[in-house]
């Protein structure tokens, strides 16, 4: 692995090829605000709440620095005007449907960043789309219990059922993921609906 | 079918093909383009079959099903040849008279002809139609003349010389070379020259197989010109793909299109086919050594698909879902290889560059924007269809010259580029020449060349609203500036429409669509806020009479009547 020096808010960092721009801050103690972000899964950059100023040759971009790859030269900025009022935005545009989220630093974000909850119209669906339980099923426990269905703003989360009754009874461990508790509630939901003769034990083949 | 195994077979090939059409053979040419077959020309040519049959005149009259003419607002369109004699709107119960009083009696039927709906001149030939008069045809002017379905329509009329001229003549530097000074731009909306794209995926990775790519997704609602052209005309995007694809050294290139066009996919498959078994296309191709192939792939019905990187995704088989930005897909594409796509258009302008250089090339169109560009006009004008100008035409003679000015005696409101992702301009600016830079100085890009047109009865708010109604139906939904900003800008527009605008609206759409437009993931999510961006620009009182006044200035929206 080769060391590549790049420039953090005017700090000199060391970071290795490969590395996420995200990864070398954290190594070097800058702290980046994440939602999305999960070290045992693959980097999303669904979120955009990472969302740092870069230079490269001269020329600057808005990217996620979960997904952007370090290279030789680079100057990150991660506190910018523009990158503070992307944050505030898309807080706010959460905090819509999840006004009271504890999960993920959300409270503390908003503070940090000035969000006003009740800035956009509220939207009572509490799922924030952070991906965090249908990455953790499909990419740790390769289960495809939940899924993402439909598109743009209808896009929602859901359990399958088949999967769901006979795989999550004895796991549960997206669980504690979600940031707003709407997960739990789903859960509970969907088995009330469409399995509740398999109550949280082994399933009917089992 | 013979295959062709060198420049000069290519070439007697081409003068057998002539030797045996005539010039003075009767030929109709029925429009079977889009619009033309929904307005019943299917009908039409088996009125033609049969009639034909009836008087005996097979082998006196050629009939042929072409690509779209252009004019499809008085289509269906039927061309008679030699003397091309132009008749519109015509009907299955015309088509007795049409051949006893044209074909056989060789005399105009006057009212089948174009009556201009100002001065009462009538026009019996396609190119005395003020529609088609001042139209540089370079690209779309062949499909009347040519069945689609025919390579030896399509060598009859030079076709497959330029590539030729490049295999056999030219280095792929010397091509690359010339596409780079001719300045040809991308014609898929973002204006990228076309040179500079191929160079960076001829250089990228090297010793890695490298795919050109034809984007005919062509999503955008208000589109249809790159369908026609593709349609009537497949050999001449075919033959410059490959061009494009010995001077990037790809050895194999995707078409990437629609499911629900099954005309253009049979149309395709046959050109593939009879290139193919011409030796045109596959191993050795015309003897030179150069081999190259092609696939097609249909997209999965959603909009996003035709986006670079999602439809390279789905190319690979994957769910069409955007990759970031900043991954140039020129250099990581396709399996991470480098993929030069461009859409319909911009290849089919190669064939013509490689024939007759950069400089003849570079001599049509404007300073920054070369050559000419199809333009698909609709909304409220008088002839919708497909026109051919030259870059820097005004907007202004597109609208009146071409388009017949708007209908029911309305004025002209705004003109609108690009779909759900373009900009709007209103009637002041409508001096602006068509052209990449200036009409994006103005807040329009010229995207894929649709150009709807709006009268004063349409409301802005409501426009706006609309094209992100569209794209809440279109966007992948992963990424939050984008899925939960186009939530919030609908639901504020929906409101002001419906007379529950409130104060402070118009600074809250302005403030998501700036973190919109920066923070999305992929281009589609970076342009959802553009066309609402260019209305506050121009149309901003509007917005403030729906929230302050709850008037409609257009009264369009019902609530606020």
């Amino acid at each position: 692995m080769s060391e590549i020096i790049i420039q953090i808010d005017g700090r000199e960092v060391a970071a290795e090829e490969g590395m996420t721009v995200l990864n070398a801050a954290q190594k070097a103690g800058i702290s980046i605000p994440t939602l999305c972000y999960l070290e045992t899964l693959e980097p999303y950059g669904a979120c955009r709440l990472c969302t740092v100023e870069v230079e490269v040759r001269g020329r600057t971009n808005l990217v996620a620095a979960c997904l952007y790859p370090v290279e030789k030269d680079l100057i990150v900025r991660t506190r910018t005007e523009k990158v503070d009022r992307i944050r505030k935005v898309i807080l706010e545009l959460l905090l819509a449907h999840a006004p009271e989220a504890r999960g993920l630093k959300m409270q503390e974000y908003a503070e940090e960043y000035g969000a006003d909850k009740n800035r956009y119209e509220k939207e009572p669906s509490f799922c924030i789309q952070c991906g965090l339980c249908v990455r953790y099923c499909a990419e740790v426990k390769k289960k495809n219990a939940i899924c993402f269905v439909n598109k743009g703003p209808s896009r929602e989360i859901q359990f399958i059922p088949e999967i769901a009754s006979k795989e999550c009874w004895n796991c549960t461990e997206c669980f504690p993921l979600c940031p707003t508790e709407y997960l739990q509630g789903l859960f509970v939901l969907t088995k009330a609906l469409a399995f509740p003769s398999a109550p949280m034990g082994p399933s009917v083949e089992e | 079918m013979p295959r062709i195994n060198s420049a000069a077979e290519l070439e007697e090939l081409r003068k057998d093909i002539l030797a045996q059409k005539d010039p003075d053979k009767t030929c109709i040419s029925v429009c079977a383009g889009i619009a033309c077959l929904g307005s019943g020309n299917a009908q039409v040519i088996s009125a033609f079959e049969e009639e034909i049959k009836k008087q005996s005149l097979d082998a006196k009259v050629d009939l042929i099903a072409t690509g779209c003419h252009g004019f499809c607002e008085k289509g269906p369109i039927v061309v008679i040849y030699p003397e091309e004699i132009c008749y519109l709107e015509v009907t299955p119960e015309d088509v007795p008279e049409i051949v006893s009083k044209t074909v056989i009696g060789k005399k105009v039927i006057d009212r089948l002809i174009y009556t201009d709906p100002n001065t009462g001149i009538k026009a019996a030939h396609q190119t005395e139609i003020p529609f088609y008069k001042n139209q540089s045809r370079l690209l779309i002017g062949n499909s009347p003349k040519i069945n689609p379905k025919s390579i030896d329509d399509y060598l009859a009329i030079g076709g497959y010389s330029a590539l030729s001229k490049a295999l056999f003549e030219m280095t792929p530097e010397g091509v690359l070379d010339e596409i780079k000074k001719a300045n040809l731009r991308g014609r898929g909306g973002g204006g990228f020259p076309a040179g500079s794209k191929w160079e960076t995926t001829r250089n990228a990775q090297p010793g890695v197989e490298k795919y050109v790519i034809v984007n005919a997704h062509e999503g955008e609602p208000g589109a249809f010109m790159d369908r026609a052209l593709f349609t009537g005309n497949p050999h001449l995007i075919l033959e410059g793909l490959i061009i494009g694809a010995y001077a990037i050294g790809s050895h194999q290139g995707f078409i990437y299109t629609r499911h629900d066009t099954p005309v253009l996919r049979k149309n395709l498959d046959l050109a593939l086919a009879q290139a193919k078994e011409y030796g045109l296309l596959g191993d050795n191709i015309l003897g030179s050594g150069f081999s190259f192939n092609v696939d097609v792939h249909l997209d999965v019905g959603i909009f996003v698909s035709g986006e670079s990187s999602a439809l390279m995704r789905s190319i690979e088989g994957m769910p069409p879902e955007p990759r970031p930005k900043y991954i140039r897909t020129s250099v990581t594409g396709i399996w991470d290889r480098p993929s030069n796509l461009n859409n319909v258009e911009t290849w089919a302008n190669v064939p013509q560059i490689i024939n007759q250089g950069y400089e003849w090339y570079s001599s049509i169109g404007t300073e920054r924007s070369k050559g000419t560009k199809l333009i698909s006009l609709s909304g409220n004008i008088v002839n919708s269809g497909v026109v051919e100008v030259p870059m820097g035409t005004s907007l202004r003679e597109i609208v009146f010259d071409f388009g017949g000015g708007i209908p029911n005696g309305k004025k002209l409101k705004a003109i609108h580029f690009g779909g759900p992702m373009g900009g709007t301009i209103p009637e002041s600016l409508i001096d602006t020449p068509l052209d990449f830079d200036e009409l994006s100085k103005q807040g329009a890009s010229l995207g894929a060349g649709d150009m709807l047109v709006l009268d004063e009865d349409t409301c802005m708010v409501e426009m706006a609203r609309l094209f992100l109604d569209f794209l809440a139906g279109e966007s992948c939904g992963k990424c939050v500036p984008c899925r939960e900003g186009m939530r919030q800008m609908l639901k504020i527009l929906t409101n002001m429409t419906q007379g529950e605008g409130k104060d402070g609206d118009i600074k809250l759409l302005e403030e998501i669509s700036g973190v919109v437009g920066e923070a999305a993931l992929c281009s589609l999510g970076r342009s959802i806020q553009k066309p609402l961006i260019s209305m506050l620009k121009y149309f901003r009182d509007e917005f403030e009479a729906h929230i302050k006044e709850k008037r409609c200035p257009a009264n369009a929206c019902k609530e606020l009547k």
